[in-house]
């Protein structure tokens, strides 16, 4: 058995475990070590898309216990791109938490190293208990970094972050419950099996399982109705945490990709494209109401938050189209949005610490010293995250209209996501020219004068986080071309579930 | 059984729903407690009403209980567990930060 599939989980929680046993006074042995952990899943997770990227798909059966009675991981195409975009975000925002953030509260980097735990975990199991055990890792870990730092605006955020996420838990546990009592297995290649054959009496349990199972990721993935605990949590939360926190709903738009192409998929006969009505209409209702949050903004870490509700809307838009095009459109589109929202919660906080008591207000302050090389970089930022072309942001949408050309919805597909494009450089270029070129002594809520800020010279080292990311989707741009090919293998792997189910449970088992 | 069991099932999570819409911290917390009572209850049903029967194989067993409705409740107890209680030390937080137990924060008094 290849044992690479299950280091992406062993490392974090290892390091986790090695740094709750050291003492809080030695912060940088601390630092030092999940650093290092951090570097290494990044080499972790290359070696791991390296395996699988001639198409095998890595089977761990833990304890050895076969499928379906024991807990499989599986690492095929789609979860190893999910691991090595979660380990790069994860390095860049844990040195971005090294200058000083991690020192805020204890425990950062314990709880950093168990979210990847988690974040790995959801994307590497083959079992759907198990996916809600990884989903409860990575939340418990969440809360947590959500309130890193305290203050009362986290506190209220966050009690709604778990109030909220503990529902869907429970909701989560219903459609498991429902589905191991009507199909007697939990294993995913296995369930996809059972779908196929189940009694016309019992379609009706299934389906009222799988669509509350819709509910629980679409929450996780901030679909529309569920999305307004999102805009809160992510902008009042510390930077390097919402940076992080860019991959979670990414984690709810995975669980929909893989249960609704595996479980109930093509060969799931009736109950197959179980989510056809929903999942377009929402996605694309996603966007638009994204793109106003974004235009109603009055803070720029909320605009910033808007700006990953948006981008849950564009992917699941890619994935609802269930061609290879349309999923490849949307992983490519994946990883750029990530970065880019990433780093810009983490712009957005350099940028807080130099306006003083403005904060992130939109509204014209003093103008913050250094604004021209922030204001770049802020520029740079604003045309990935809106899709302006040369960068990356440009590529993905690009691939995602294209895909959907002979789509019978191709018109609000191109409607809303063109809009949402140019509602987006609308609110970032007010953004961009209200914080960087206008200036105002008088604070309007408070009627006081504000406060120039002590020029703080800036140094290169804060911005290298961003820069880094910056440059990821720079990089992303050039290898366009081959990352495209490797992500319409990977759509073209989502999509044959034989070679899922074969690789699982042995070649003996046909739907 | 099956009728009981069922109806004690609705009644927990219908009450569970009810204490989670609620304005102030105590009882959402409550609700969330009976919802996961609820939802571990429904989830060691799904293994079927068995009384008196082996969970493992046995020579002179005619027929077994399912064990695995009882792994997956004992995991998803301790979660519930663990959860709880992080609501709970989060609500007190909540309360003393805000002054108040309004889930917004707000006194409506």
């Amino acid at each position: 058995m290849n044992h690479i599939a299950i280091i992406p989980l062993l490392l974090p929680l290892f390091t986790g475990i090695c740094l709750l046993l050291l003492r809080e006074q030695r912060h940088y042995v601390k630092r030092a070590i999940a650093g290092i952990s951090s570097l290494a899943q990044i080499g972790v997770a290359f070696a791991l898309l390296q395996q699988v990227s001639n198409g095998d798909i890595l089977v761990y059966a833990l304890s050895n216990w076969p499928a379906p009675f024991g807990i499989t991981l599986v690492a095929d195409r789609l979860a190893a791109f999910m691991v090595l975009t979660t380990a790069l975000l994860a390095v860049f925002a844990l040195m971005y938490a090294m200058r000083g953030t991690d020192r805020n509260g204890r425990q950062f980097h314990i709880l950093f190293q168990l979210q990847l735990f988690g974040l790995n975990g959801a994307f590497l199991t083959g079992d759907l208990f198990n996916l809600f055990v990884f989903f409860e890792v990575l939340l418990l870990a969440s809360y947590s970094l959500l309130l890193h730092g305290g203050g009362r605006k986290r506190i209220r955020s966050g009690l709604h972050f778990v109030v909220i996420n503990v529902v869907g838990s429970a909701l989560f546990l219903f459609g498991v419950g429902t589905l191991y009592g009507v199909l007697g297995t939990l294993n995913m290649a296995d369930l996809a099996l059972e779908v196929a054959k189940v009694p016309a009496a019992d379609m009706g349990l299934v389906k009222a399982a799988a669509l509350l199972l819709f509910v629980v990721f679409a929450l996780k993935a901030a679909l529309l109705p569920l999305y307004l605990w999102l805009p809160t949590a992510y902008s009042q939360t510390s930077a390097p945490a919402a940076a992080l926190f860019a991959i979670m709903t990414k984690v709810g738009a995975y669980s929909i990709l893989r249960v609704y192409t595996l479980i109930f998929g093509n060969q799931a006969g009736p109950l197959s494209s179980l989510l056809d009505p929903w999942l377009l209409p929402m996605a694309l209702a996603t966007i638009a109401i994204g793109s106003f949050g974004l235009l109603g903004s009055k803070r720029l870490r909320q605009q910033v938050a808007y700006l990953v509700v948006i981008s849950a809307g564009t992917l699941l838009t890619g994935f609802s189209l269930e061609s290879t095009t349309g999923i490849a459109a949307g992983l490519y589109y994946l990883p750029h949005t990530t970065f880019a929202t990433a780093a810009l919660f983490l712009l957005a906080d350099l940028i807080v610490q130099r306006r003083g008591q403005m904060e992130d207000r939109l509204e014209a302050g003093y103008v913050i010293t250094q604004q021209k090389f922030l204001g770049g970089v802020f520029f740079a930022l604003a045309i990935l995250a809106a899709g302006l072309p040369p960068l990356s942001g440009f590529l993905g949408k690009f691939m995602l209209l294209r895909a959907a050309l002979d789509h019978a919805a191709l018109p609000y597909i191109m409607g809303f996501v063109l809009t949402s494009s140019l509602l987006t450089i609308i609110a970032l270029a007010r953004s961009g020219s209200l914080i960087f070129f206008e200036a105002n002594a008088v604070d309007k809520s408070t009627n006081t004068s504000v406060k120039q800020v002590e020029p703080e010279p800036l140094q290169t080292r804060e911005l290298l986080p961003v820069f880094a990311l910056l440059g990821l989707c720079i990089l992303m741009t050039f290898k366009a071309g081959s990352i495209n090919a490797y992500c319409l293998a990977t759509a073209q792997q989502v999509l044959d579930t034989q070679a899922y189910i074969s690789a699982v449970l042995g070649h003996g088992a046909q739907p | 059984m099956e009728a009981m069991i069922s109806i004690l099932i609705g009644v927990l999570t219908a009450g569970g729903v009810y204490l989670c819409l609620r304005s102030h911290t105590f009882p959402v917390v409550l609700g969330l407690t009976l919802l996961s009572y609820g939802v571990n209850l429904f989830l060691f049903m799904m293994g079927r009403l068995v009384i008196g029967k082996p969970p493992i194989i046995s020579d002179d067993a005619s027929s077994y209980a399912d064990p695995i409705p009882q792994a997956l409740v004992l995991t998803a107890i301790v979660i519930s567990f663990a959860m709880t209680a992080y609501i709970i030390v989060l609500a007190l937080k909540a309360r003393n930060e805000m002054g108040n137990d309004h889930v917004d924060g707000k006194d409506v008094r």
